[in-house]
């Protein structure tokens, strides 16, 4: 069961393809797919109408109740043989009734076996939740079906249009079966049928459900979007909408039936809109001039039918309904497929230009008799016997309002003659002043699926009492009958009053047929407002208070937003602080100061903080900035944190380097500041919301009432082998933080370097490998750049537009200064660059090895190591940047990623689970056993990526400035920051 | 019941405080010191859940209390957390600049359309 709904889905996915290589007979292929899963429902029918439903069941999310449930009892069987076999069919007819060129075939195709898929799914599902999901994918995959034509607008408004309605009232449907399934306490169909829930809340649930599947079903005042669905291909309108989707709110009733078809809101409600939609479409339906039209009236008015019947409650209206249901299936589906073939064939569908088809195409006229013969309730056709069998049960029920809606129903059949009799003389009948309509004659692939339907038809009225027993396997299954003997389906009941309701609704249809002109005039004179017109009145009222709605809220300015938020935040907080009157609490004792010594960083920071309000110059406010962050590193190392001051330290250094290298760039000091009333509002928000926040803080712990969860960290560190709890924290026990962490490192170094080198990176960063040569790429528009003297490299050998600089004639310092100007360079800043360096890369190496047992770790060392780069930029420029290392910060950070990774699938792959750690010692000769661990390599692979990190960083907001800098100097303008100066 | 040092609690409250307004500001590099603020703030109020003072989370180091490791593992993240982002905000404020020679926010033209639309727009 669950193979053949993946196969449906698999089939979906490979569809373009298959259309790509066979054109469009690659239909022919999907249509193997539900012809598989007609045929599995057939060998498994005999056991299901013997009473045992096939079934499976997988659990899903068991703590919400939900699961994967799939049961094929009697009524799904028969919805899967409909789904599935007019799906076959549609499919087939699909390899003839488009060209190979039809844009956008491919996803045409998939799209339409992807339904076919969820609409067996739907019908299968055992579940509530599971059900609502496949209604959504139906209604997703009708939208893009209705929609086809990307290119007209009325096909996008169509579409939207459906997906308007059907969502709004699956979203209702959705409240419901919540509501349902809670009241059941189950959320299963089957057991919650078996046990149905009662009470007002049920009576609530029921109503919403019920809006969803009359949406669905176009039953009124949902019914505008059908007609309008008519702009999708025919093969979808005949599949969708009228064989398969629109049938799914008729499933649902008819599911629902038997647990609730008592309750007073279920009867009543489809009942009453069943009836009336279906005397209203039907009138409709009778002057239409448009074939497809006519029959998406004609099909409204069928559902209305339909819901009318299997929503009323007895055991034999059931039975008929279901009748009914097969046969409308049968014989709406070819009609749709006629209308399809006689559009192909003339180019056009209006009945007023069709003209003498009867003879010029026999085979899909006698298709069309069959069908419509059913369809008005002809013996001895399918139409006829389901149709006696409906009036049979509304008359024995005995109940008034059976008897009421009766009528109803008659006089919608009366309708359903006239209009049936309007279809075949307008498509096929010769009319007088009509010349005879040229024929372009269809393939007999075309014409046979709509045969094969009409036939099925034919074989279904008299074969009725054959069905049966089938039928009666679900009718019996609705509890109530008003006392009286099971009904029997058969094409002869000898004479009684359904039959002569039967000749009733000919004759009627006759006499409208007759009078058809001044049928259609009364019907235009009469006609209810339209509704199309209303939808589109509501939706732009709905899009013109969204519009002033946003328009007033959205004022476009962030530090409004902003603020907003933040008093917000303070407000809410705010109120049960005073609700809660916690100045009444028991006040904890105060604690002023944990060491005196904390006074002299606090201070710093504090002051800092707030001169960073006032501050004006920009290179200003980042050494305050830095001064809260160095005074924070030094509360950190009085705070029993070594770690995290190191760290905090190292950050804060590499922060002040880069944000002074992008200050350059920008104007010294900030704009004006904003109004005076503005900055004290502002001011006020700030601290409200910081005292806010910091009171939380100070509560927080006298509000602890756990103990911490950390409590077993010592003894893990201790299992890991290693001293430092942090660190193993860090790389073992919650590796899984790290992992997203660097990742977010990494997403930031292309981040930082996509946004400054977004438009020529390949060129760029193309760092020459052979230590002690230079290449210095030079940009297109240099050629005077030699003559400035901005700079001026030694020996040149010019190939192409690379500069070459051989250094080792005259070994340097740093070899990449050649590349700066005399003015800007220092010798002994070079000297001690260069003799830090191996240092600086030891002492990192130094971190990262020992903070398994003591303070460091892998990115205190990885950005001990990124300062090394950073000094030799500094000292060098930026040749000796792209000179340090050699290699691309990308590949350091994919390294680093690569290592990291592979040591967390290891730990999977050899241990027990992803990040599993492992331990080695080795033993070298001279020396201290060295214990490795899988948590080194971890740690190593994050060392790597912070080195990448910043070597990434150092090569956009450092060398990327410096270039963007140089250009604008030879283009022969000053930096903004010079102009703004003077 | 017991609660952390007051002091470190209104060292906490003004670098919110002084965050929070930065924050507010229509000039990009402000909001970015201001992010930077609130990281140093958030790392400190981490560090306040634990009770007091004491001896760094390392084994075989001297005798007694160690302080609580979990705040600390979470601050160090965070640390870290709070670099990338602030670098990478860098970078966005200055590639604003390089747009229109400004780092301050401008009010969003889209909004400001649409609040000056009467009648709404054809979506279809």
């Amino acid at each position: 069961m669950v193979w053949l709904l993946t196969a449906h889905f698999a089939a979906a996915a490979l569809a373009p393809l298959l259309v790509r290589w066979w054109g469009r007979n690659a239909f022919l292929a999907l249509a193997l797919v539900p012809a598989a899963t007609t045929g599995w429902a057939l060998a498994q029918a005999l056991g299901v109408v013997a009473g045992t439903p096939v079934g499976v069941r997988i659990p899903w999310a068991p703590e919400y109740h939900l699961t994967l449930a799939f049961r094929m009892d009697t009524l799904s069987l028969v919805m899967t043989l409909i789904a599935a076999g007019i799906g076959t069919l549609i499919l087939v007819y699909c390899a003839r009734y488009f060209t190979d060129d039809e844009p956008g075939l491919g996803r045409f195709a998939g799209v339409l076996t992807g339904f076919a898929g969820a609409m067996v799914g739907l019908v299968l599902a055992d579940d509530l939740i599971q059900l609502y999901v496949y209604w959504e994918l139906t209604t997703v995959f009708s939208y893009l079906l209705i929609g086809h034509y990307t290119e007209r607008r009325d096909s996008r408004r169509a579409a939207a249009l459906a997906i308007n309605v059907t969502t709004l009232g699956g979203l209702a449907m959705l409240v419901g079966l919540i509501m349902l399934g809670e009241a059941a306490g189950t959320y299963l169909i089957s057991e919650l049928l078996a046990d149905p829930p009662g009470g007002p809340l049920t009576t609530v649930a029921l109503a919403l459900v019920l809006v969803g599947a009359l949406s669905k079903s176009a039953i009124l005042p949902f019914s505008l979007w059908l007609p309008s669905a008519m702009q999708a291909p025919t093969p979808v309108s005949g599949y969708l909408h009228a064989a398969a989707m629109v049938k799914a709110g008729v499933y649902l009733v008819a599911r629902l039936t038997p647990g609730f078809g008592d309750l007073a809101v279920w009867q009543y409600t489809t009942l009453a809109f069943g009836t009336v939609t279906m005397v209203a479409a039907g009138w409709k339906a009778l002057r239409q001039n448009d074939l497809k039209l006519l029959l998406a009236y004609g099909t409204v008015s069928q559902l209305g039918f339909l819901t009318a019947v299997l929503g009323a409650g007895t055991r034999d209206a059931a039975l008929a309904g279901l009748a009914m249901l097969c046969a409308h299936a049968v014989f709406k589906a070819p009609l749709f497929l006629v209308v399809g073939i006689i559009d192909h064939s003339t180019g056009t569908r209006d009945l007023r230009e069709l003209s003498g088809l009867r003879r010029s195409m026999p085979a899909v006229f006698w298709t069309s008799v069959l069908a419509l013969a059913s369809m008005a309730g002809l013996p001895p056709m399918a139409g006829f016997a389901a149709k006696e069998a409906v009036f049979g049960a509304f008359e024995h029920s005995g109940s008034p309002v059976l008897l009421v809606a009766l009528v109803g129903l008659v006089v919608g059949s009366v309708f359903t003659v006239g209009y049936s009799l309007r279809f075949l003389w307008g498509a096929f009948f010769d009319k007088p002043d009509v010349p005879p309509t040229p024929v372009h004659p269809p393939a007999p692939l075309f014409v046979a699926p709509a045969l094969l339907l009409g036939l099925l038809g034919l074989v279904g009225g008299p074969a009725s009492s054959l069905l049966d027993p089938v039928l009666a396997a679900y009718a019996d299954t609705v509890p109530w009958n008003a006392g009286n003997d099971p009904a029997h389906l058969a094409l002869w009941h000898g004479f009684n009053l359904p039959l002569l309701l039967s000749a009733l609704c000919l004759a009627g249809g006759l006499a409208l047929f007759r009078w058809r002109t001044a049928v259609a005039w009364a019907g235009a004179r009469f006609a209810l407002p339209d509704a199309a017109a209303v939808y589109r009145r509501i939706v732009y009222y709905i899009v013109s208070f969204a519009t002033q709605v946003t328009g007033a809220t959205q004022r476009g300015s962030l530090p409004i937003y902003l603020g907003t938020i933040l008093v917000t935040l303070v407000a809410a907080s705010a109120l049960p602080i005073i609700q809660g009157r916690l100045w009444t609490l028991e006040a904890p004792p105060v604690r002023w100061w944990d060491t005196p010594v904390q006074f002299i960083p606090a201070a710093v920071i504090v002051a800092a903080a707030l001169w960073a309000l006032m501050a004006r110059g920009r290179l200003f406010a980042v050494v305050l900035a830095g001064m809260t962050g160095y005074g924070t590193a030094t509360l950190f190392a009085l705070q029993g944190a070594p770690d995290l001051a190191l760290t905090q330290f190292l950050v804060e250094t590499v922060s002040l380097v880069v944000f002074v290298l992008v200050l350059r760039r920008l104007p010294p000091r900030f704009s004006t500041p904003v109004l005076r009333t503005r900055r004290v509002l502002n001011l006020l928000i700030g601290a409200a919301t910081g005292l806010l926040v910091a009171s939380m803080a100070y509560f927080a712990l006298a509000g602890r009432r756990a103990e911490t969860i950390s409590g077993g960290y010592p003894a893990a560190a201790e299992e890991a082998g290693g001293h430092n709890i942090i660190s193993v924290l860090l790389v073992d026990v919650r590796a899984w933080d790290t992992m997203g962490e660097i990742s977010v490192l990494a997403s930031v170094a292309a981040g930082v370097a996509s946004l400054l080198f977004v438009r020529r990176r390949t060129r760029r960063l193309r760092a020459p490998a052979v230590p002690g040569r230079l290449s210095v790429p030079v940009s297109s528009a240099t050629g005077s750049a030699q003559t400035d003297g901005e700079w001026s490299p030694l020996p040149l050998g010019v190939a192409e537009n690379i500069v070459t600089v051989r250094a080792e004639a005259k070994p340097l310092w740093l070899p990449g200064v050649l590349a700066l100007s005399q003015e800007r360079r220092s010798i002994i800043f070079e000297v001690v660059a260069r003799l830090l360096f191996p240092v600086i890369l030891v002492l990192s190496v130094f971190l990262l090895v020992t903070g398994h047992s003591s303070v460091g770790g892998g990115f205190a060392g990885g950005i001990v190591a990124g300062l090394g780069l950073m000094v030799r930029y500094l000292a060098g420029g930026r040749h000796e940047l792209y000179l340090t290392l050699g290699l691309q910060p990308g590949v350091l950070i994919g390294l680093g990623m690569t290592i990291t990774t592979g040591t967390a699938l290891a730990g999977a792959v050899f241990g027990t689970e992803i990040l599993a750690g492992g331990a080695y010692d080795l033993h070298l000769p001279f020396m201290e056993p060295v214990h490795l661990t899988s948590a080194l390599a971890f740690d190593f692979g994050v060392y790597m990526l912070v080195v990448g990190l910043i070597q990434d960083i150092l090569y956009s907001l450092g060398s990327g400035i410096d270039e963007q800098m140089e250009r604008e100097r030879q283009a022969g303008r000053a930096p903004q920051s010079e102009e703004v100066t003077a | 019941m017991s609660t952390p040092s007051f002091l470190l609690v209104v060292t906490v409250a003004v670098l919110y405080s002084s965050g929070f307004y930065l924050l507010l500001q229509r000039s990009l590099m402000r909001v970015v010191f201001g992010i930077l603020i609130l990281g140093h703030a958030a790392n400190l109020s981490l560090l306040l859940t634990d009770v007091a003072i004491t001896l760094p989370p390392l084994l075989g180091g001297r005798e007694g209390e160690m302080s609580d490791p979990l705040p600390h593992a979470m601050a160090l993240t965070a640390i870290v957390i709070t670099f990338g982002v602030t670098t990478f905000l860098l970078a966005l404020a200055y590639r604003v600049w390089l747009g229109d020679e400004n780092d301050e926010v401008p009010d969003d033209l889209e909004d400001r359309r649409i609040s000056s639309l009467t009648e709404p727009e054809d979506s279809s």
